[in-house]
């Protein structure tokens, strides 16, 4: 499909501006202190409260709920989401789900939803919910939710397990995606209602950002906190970008800490990176970088045009959860075995890189 | 506004490249895979008199004026190249009047050489029997003798040096000065002391013809030199003049780069034909890892496929709007020879026998992306090109 638009990749000015100021929190204030919350498994609450304080969540909510009511941008969320990974993914991903789930309610939610859940939202300072797609185990499929959901007269309710949902422990509700008879629904659930159990779980890498797994038994949800206009392929779709974003900017990371260490570590008299086998791992992470980038960019820019994104948002994250592990990996081998000690921060790249395949859901742009 | 899409009014360019890739080329793309070492095709002929007819690109560098941003002619080349390479990228190469010759006369020539050369067909020989990736080491010679050059030595590997009306020759004025006293000159093929060695066999793009030449005492007129006779008396000039011959490649490796783009495109759509015929359809439905290992090899391919096209897009639109481009140019050209190479060899494999049969043209893709990996620079020389963009080295730093 084409338009009269040209291609183009020149950000808008006010995109600009906002990359400044993401990229200079994300150097100054989240880089140096990612390690601190991954050695202590969990997040840093300065750095959230910055984050909330960019009111990312606030710009799609309508003013008379409180928000500034812009026009829904998945591009502008992508951006600020490869800038903010730049500086941490566990973070990023932490402080930005609220986003997301405002994301779920506007796409998904009636008016009356939207007036119901979203004002909790509509804060300068850190307000969490999270969509909850994934669940536990080995071989999870969206189409196949094992979360089920059931009619019972005036309500529906909700059995079964939710994983990888950031925050959740700070969470006032989550959107959680379930079977009902139709196919998959999504319903949103307040943290404190009954038969929900929020419980942590440590993984490989994120540490820092809070993840938890939801279970359900029987939890009673209203006729009318079941999205009215779900649908889950858009959902997928968004958040394949998303993850996309945090992809990207984990990687620029490790490529931009790469380059000044073999500049400078030297070995039989030179610097590494003289050596072709050193220098050719370096422009192969840029060179996919680029490719990440303009996939993410491509499937981000078609779903704020309205275009079908489907199958870009799906190549996107293909391309990143394969590409990004392969640059977290030469990472740590540019680094040889300072890569594998914690006194750099390769190794927390590598195992937070490992999530870009497994996560799914979360980050919706 | 970021938009990778392709404008409507490119569109229409890509169209008629299509059509005539599957009207023209592909009928004939087997026939001419047999015939090597023929004349110009005969159904090219026509192809060459309408492209000759249409308004070529400006060679107009840098946006606007008014500082809009532009899709102009380097986009435009990729769409069509891209285009006429799924259809045969060895026919591609054949048709007369659009050699790589006429790029560097095109980004370097002077008005008059641009009016009496650029609509000939023009090839360039850089490549010789002791010189390949490193252009600099380029011994063939050319001595000034009144108003002549004199051209001595041999070139190999030239693509059209046996059908083209003209070369564009690499040679040095004095080997001892380096790099900066390589200069390029026209040279007509009828010209006397220019001899045709002979035309390689090879495993791809058969039908291109592939040249081996030979300069005893070739003697040209001296206006034509492409570009400047001076040598450059400070390192600092002799790099930028060198420099200056070599930005002729962020032009063209993007164009290599569509090749490639083309020729993964059709192999591409030929395997996914053949897997939904036996059921296999890669349709997005199921997480990458829940899939099939066909569709995950189809999902796989068609990923590095669109990154590789995203990339050559990105370099192209960055010289439609006067950006430096260089390191894109050889990040696009690296990201999709190897892209090219690997998508069409796993296109074989996966369609087993009868990928490699003669039945379908898997196997003569795989066997024609090969050398787009190689030639207007081989995949480690773009790594390399890269690697000192993104270190901040020095060819002398990193060899």
């Amino acid at each position: 499909m084409s338009t009269d638009a040209l291609f183009d990749l020149s950000l808008t000015e006010e995109q600009r501006i906002t990359r400044e100021g993401s990229r200079r929190f994300a150097r100054q204030v989240m880089a140096p202190r990612a390690r601190e919350a991954d050695e202590q498994a969990g997040a840093d609450d300065e750095i959230v409260a910055g984050i909330a304080a960019l009111g990312l969540p606030l710009m799609p909510i309508p003013e008379a709920l409180g928000g500034v009511g812009l026009p829904r941008s998945p591009l502008s969320a992508a951006l600020v989401i490869e800038d903010l990974a730049e500086g941490d993914m566990s973070h990023a991903l932490a402080a930005l789900q609220p986003m997301g789930a405002v994301h779920a309610l506007m796409d998904f939610g009636n008016d009356d939803q939207q007036e119901r859940w979203l004002p909790s939202l509509a804060s300068d300072s850190f307000q969490a919910a999270a969509v909850a797609l994934a669940e536990p185990g080995m071989a999870f499929e969206p189409s196949q939710l094992q979360c089920r959901a059931e009619r019972h007269g005036d309500a529906y309710r909700l059995s079964g397990s939710k994983a990888l949902v950031p925050m959740a422990a700070s969470c006032h509700w989550f959107v959680v995606v379930a079977m009902d008879d139709d196919g998959p629904a999504a319903f949103v659930v307040p943290a404190d209602v009954d038969g929900l159990s929020i419980t942590p779980q440590a993984y490989m890498g994120l540490r820092g950002a809070g993840l938890c797994t939801l279970n359900l038994e029987q939890v009673k949800v209203p006729l009318g906190d079941r999205l009215a206009h779900f649908d889950l392929e858009r959902l997928m779709a968004l958040s394949r970008i998303g993850l996309s974003a945090l992809a990207v900017g984990t990687c620029q990371a490790v490529l931009d800490y790469s380059i000044p260490y073999v500049k400078e570590r030297k070995a039989f008299g030179e610097p590494i990176a003289w050596r072709q086998s050193v220098a050719f791992m370096v422009a192969n992470m840029g060179i996919e970088i680029e490719g990440m980038r303009l996939m993410m960019l491509r499937a981000a820019s078609r779903a704020e045009q309205g275009l079908p994104f489907t199958r870009e948002a799906y190549l996107a994250h293909l391309q990143c959860m394969e590409k990004a592990m392969e640059i977290g990996t030469n990472g740590i081998q540019l680094f040889g075995g300072a890569g594998f000690v914690r006194d750099y921060p390769l190794e927390m790249w590598y195992r937070n890189l490992r999530s870009i395949a497994v996560l799914h859901g979360s980050l919706m742009v | 506004m970021i938009n990778l899409e392709i404008p409507q009014k490119l569109g229409q360019v890509q169209q008629m490249a299509q059509q005539l890739a599957s009207t023209v080329f592909r009928p004939i793309s087997r026939k001419y895979d047999a015939i090597e070492h023929g004349d110009t095709p005969q159904e090219l002929k026509p192809v060459a008199q309408m492209m000759a007819a249409m308004p070529r690109g400006e060679g107009k560098k840098g946006a606007g004026d008014d500082g809009a941003i532009r899709n102009g002619s380097n986009m435009t080349g990729i769409l069509a190249v891209e285009a006429m390479c799924w259809g045969d990228v060895g026919l591609m190469l054949s048709i007369p009047g659009s050699g790589l010759g006429n790029a560097a006369i095109m980004a370097v020539g002077s008005p008059e050489q641009k009016a009496q050369y650029g609509k000939l067909y023009c090839a360039m020989a850089i490549t010789e029997p002791g010189a390949g990736s490193d252009s600099a080491a380029v011994s063939t010679t050319a001595q000034l003798d009144g108003d002549e050059w004199v051209l001595n030595g041999e070139k190999i590997y030239c693509t059209a040096g046996q059908r083209c009306d003209a070369i564009v020759v690499w040679a040095t004025l004095d080997k001892s000065l380096g790099k900066a006293a390589i200069k390029s000159f026209i040279v007509p093929r009828d010209t006397p002391g220019l001899t045709l060695v002979r035309v390689e066999d090879k495993m791809g793009l058969r039908i291109s013809d592939t040249a081996a030449l030979a300069f005893n005492d070739c003697r040209i007129p001296r206006d034509h030199l492409l570009g400047s006779e001076e040598v450059g008396d400070t390192e600092e000039a002799r790099k930028k003049a060198f420099g200056g011959v070599m930005q002729t490649f962020d032009n063209t490796r993007p164009q290599v780069a569509a090749m490639a783009l083309g020729v993964a495109r059709a192999a591409l759509e030929i395997t996914r034909e053949l897997h939904e015929k036996e059921g296999v359809k890669a349709d997005f439905s199921k997480l990458p890892y829940n899939s099939s290992a066909r569709e995950l090899a189809l999902y796989r391919m068609e990923a590095d496929l669109e990154a590789a096209r995203l990339m050559t897009l990105k370099a192209a639109w960055m010289a439609d709007n006067g950006q430096p481009n260089s390191k894109e140019a050889s990040m696009c050209k690296a990201k999709a020879g190897r892209m090219g190479n690997d998508v069409t060899l796993q296109c074989v494999a996966l369609c087993g026998e009868l990928g490699y049969s003669e039945q379908t043209l898997l196997e003569k893709l795989a066997r024609d992306s090969k050398i787009i990996d190689i030639f207007e620079g081989t995949q480690q020389i773009q790594q390399l090109i890269v690697a000192r963009h993104l270190l901040g080295l020095s060819s002398r730093e990193l060899k």
